[in-house]
C-alpha cells in the first residue's frame, strides 16, 4: 500500500476545500439558513407536525442529506475530472500506485468534505429548530455511508465526463430531482396513492428515510431496508469503479 | 553496459485499429542518453507512454531495472521520471507544493530539503511559492522537470523537452540534461529537432511508421553514414564534365564554375588525390577547394525516406 500517495491525494483535495472555503462552507451555510427560514419559520409555521415533529424539525434530515449528496458527488466529481482537464492525470497514470489508493485519496477527501458540510448544516439547524437527536450513532453512521457512496458516484461520473456541461449533467438532472423527490421535505406516506409506490423506486427514499429515523425513531421504510439499500448503492459504485480501473475506461489508453 | 529499460517487441494498436507501434526492440543502458528521433506521428510518445504505464500495450513486453513494467509495475515506476510534451500542471498551485506532490504521490516520505535543491538546480529557488499561473512557458516546463526529479527517478523521460522554446533555453535545457547525466540518471529524450540529438545524445535512435529504424552510437553512427562532399571552385567555367573524369561521377554547377566530389570518409580510399591530379591532368585550374561533412540530418531524412 502506498500510503504517502493516499496522503498526498488527501491533503492536497482538502487544501483545495479550505482554498476555497467561502464557497466550500459559507454558501452551503447560508442557502440552509435560507431554507430554515423559507420552509421551517415561513412556510412550516402553518404546517402541522408530520409524524408528531414540528415541520421545521421535519426537514433537518432531509436538509442535510439534499446537502451532502450534492456536496459529496460534485466535490468527488471534480476532484478527479480536474485532474484530466489540465492534463496531469498523467502523473496518476504514472506514478506507483493503485486504484484502491487513487479512490481512498480522492473519495476519502470528497467524503470528508461533504461530513464537513453535513455536521455545519446540522449546528446551523440547532439555531432555528428544537432537535433531539434519537439514535446519534445510527445518525452519524447513516451520515458517513452516505458521504462515502455519493462521493464513489461523483467518482464516477468524474471519470466518464467529458466537459464541464457533462460533470454538472448528473447531479443537476438526476441527484436533485431525486433528492428533492426522496422526501427530504415530506414523508413518503404523504404522497397520494400510485406516488407512493413510484417513490419507492427511488434508493434516495430510503436513505432519508433511515436517516430521519436515526433523529426522530420513525421512518417510511423500515431501517433495515435503509440498510440494505445503501449498503447496495455503495457496492455498485464500487464494483464500477473496479472496472473502470481494470479496464481502464476514459482514463488509461 | 547493462540494459536499464529493455523493450521487447512491443505493440500498441489503439481501438480504432491504428497501429502506433509495430513490434519495437529497444535497450537503453544506463547512464547514457539516448536520442529518439523521428518525425510527428512516429510513435515516439506512445512509446514512452507505454513504458511509464500511461498507456497499455497490445503485445509485447517491457522491463525497468529487470522488472516488468505490467506485473510490477510499482518497482518499474518508481524508477521512472516522465516530463511529457504537453505541460500540463495545476494552475493554482504553487512550484513548490507541486513538486512536493509529485514527490508523495511516488510513495517517498516528504524531503523538503530534497525539493529545494532540485528547485535551485533548475533556478526555480526564488519561484518556489509562486503559483504555476505566474509561470513563463520556460519555466513551467523547469517544474515539469522539478516534478520528474521529486522522487529520485533512475531514468528519466523527456517527451520534446524543447518543443517551442527559445534557442537560449535550449541551451540551459541541454546543461540540465548534462547534470543529470552525470549525477547517473540514464535519459531518454525524444525530439524531432537533429540538432539536440547531435548536440547532447550518446545514441541515437530513429523511429518512423512505429518502427526503430536504427539505434547507434551518435559518432558512429555519422562516421559510418556520414559522407563528405568536396567542393572544387574553378577559375574558368566548364560547359561540361570532362570525359577523363566520369569515373569520379562529379556534380557540376549550373554556372559550371564548380564540381562536387562525394566520397566516404570510411573507404580504403578517398580517391581525392588521384582526382585533384586528374583534374590538373585534364588542364582544370581550382582557385579553392571545400570540404562539407553531411549532418544527422541528412542521414536521419535519408533513412525515414527510405522507409516512407
Amino acid at each position: 500500500m502506498n500510503i504517502y500517495a493516499v496522503q498526498t491525494i488527501y491533503r492536497s483535495e482538502m487544501k483545495r476545500f479550505f482554498r476555497t472555503i467561502m464557497q466550500s462552507l459559507i454558501s452551503p451555510v447560508i442557502s440552509t439558513s435560507l431554507y430554515f427560514i423559507v420552509f421551517g419559520a415561513a412556510i412550516g409555521s402553518r404546517i402541522q407536525e408530520v409524524e408528531g415533529v414540528s415541520y421545521g424539525a421535519f426537514i433537518v434530515p432531509g436538509l442535510i442529506m439534499l446537502s451532502v449528496m450534492t456536496q459529496a458527488t460534485s466535490n468527488a466529481s471534480f476532484g478527479i475530472y480536474f485532474p484530466k482537464f489540465t492534463g496531469t492525470i498523467y502523473e496518476l497514470l504514472s506514478a506507483p500506485v493503485n486504484f484502491l489508493e487513487i479512490v481512498l485519496g480522492y473519495v476519502g477527501a470528497a467524503a470528508t468534505k461533504a461530513m464537513f458540510i453535513g455536521v455545519i448544516i446540522l449546528i446551523t439547524a440547532f439555531f432555528f429548530v428544537d432537535l433531539n437527536i434519537a439514535h446519534p450513532i445510527a445518525m452519524v453512521a447513516f451520515l458517513v455511508m452516505t458521504c462515502l457512496s455519493f462521493s464513489l458516484l461523483g467518482f464516477i461520473i468524474g471519470i466518464w465526463a467529458g466537459n464541464f456541461e457533462q460533470l454538472q449533467l448528473i447531479p443537476l438532472l438526476v441527484i436533485t430531482p431525486l433528492v428533492f423527490l426522496g422526501g427530504s421535505f415530506y414523508s413518503v406516506s404523504m404522497l397520494p396513492g400510485i406516488w407512493q409506490t413510484i417513490a419507492m423506486f427511488n434508493p434516495v427514499v430510503y436513505l432519508i428515510s433511515g436517516f430521519r429515523w436515526a433523529f426522530f425513531g420513525a421512518a417510511d421504510v423500515d431501517i433495515a431496508v435503509s440498510l440494505a439499500a445503501i449498503a447496495l448503492f455503495t457496492g455498485a459504485c464500487l464494483a464500477a469503479i473496479w472496472w473502470i480501473f481494470r479496464t481502464g475506461w476514459r482514463i488509461r489508453q | 553496459m547493462p540494459s536499464i529499460v529493455s523493450v521487447e517487441n512491443l505493440r500498441k494498436a489503439y481501438p480504432g485499429g491504428f497501429e502506433a507501434l509495430k513490434g519495437v526492440n529497444l535497450e537503453i543502458e544506463e547512464g547514457e542518453i539516448l536520442a529518439l528521433l523521428g518525425p510527428n506521428g512516429a510513435g515516439k510518445t506512445t512509446l514512452i507512454s507505454t513504458v511509464c504505464g500511461i498507456t497499455v500495450p497490445t503485445g509485447g513486453s517491457i522491463t525497468v531495472g529487470g522488472f516488468d513494467t505490467l506485473t510490477d509495475y510499482r518497482a518499474t515506476r518508481d524508477l521512472i521520471g516522465l516530463v511529457p510534451q504537453e505541460i500540463n500542471l495545476e494552475p493554482f498551485e504553487t512550484v513548490f507544493n507541486t513538486v512536493s506532490f509529485s514527490r508523495g504521490l511516488f510513495g517517498k516520505p516528504r524531503n523538503d530539503d530534497y525539493i529545494n535543491r532540485i528547485l535551485d538546480q533548475l533556478s526555480l529557488g526564488d519561484k518556489k511559492n509562486s503559483k504555476i499561473m505566474a509561470l513563463s512557458g520556460g519555466m513551467k516546463r523547469r517544474v515539469l522537470i522539478a516534478k520528474a526529479l521529486s522522487h529520485e527517478p533512475r531514468v528519466l523521460f523527456l517527451d520534446e523537452p524543447t518543443a517551442g522554446v527559445d534557442v537560449e533555453l535550449r541551451k540551459d535545457m541541454w546543461d540540465v540534461v548534462a547534470e543529470l547525466k552525470a549525477a547517473g540518471v540514464t535519459i531518454i529524450l525524444t525530439t524531432h529537432y537533429i540538432e539536440e540529438a547531435e548536440a547532447i545524445a550518446d545514441r541515437v535512435g530513429v523511429i518512423n511508421g512505429g518502427q526503430i529504424l536504427l539505434v547507434q552510437d551518435k559518432s558512429e553512427m555519422m562516421a559510418q553514414m556520414g559522407q563528405k562532399q568536396l567542393q572544387i571552385s574553378l577559375s574558368e567555367a566548364v560547359a561540361e564534365v570532362p570525359a577523363a573524369l566520369a569515373g569520379y561521377e562529379l556534380d557540376r554547377a549550373d554556372d559550371g564554375l564548380s564540381l562536387t566530389y562525394t566520397y566516404d570518409t570510411n573507404g580504403e580510399r578517398t580517391g581525392i588525390t588521384t582526382l585533384l591530379n586528374d583534374l590538373a591532368a585534364a588542364g582544370l585550374t581550382m582557385t579553392d577547394l571545400q570540404t562539407k561533412q553531411s549532418s544527422l540530418e541528412d542521414i536521419f531524412v535519408g533513412l525515414v525516406k527510405e522507409t516512407a
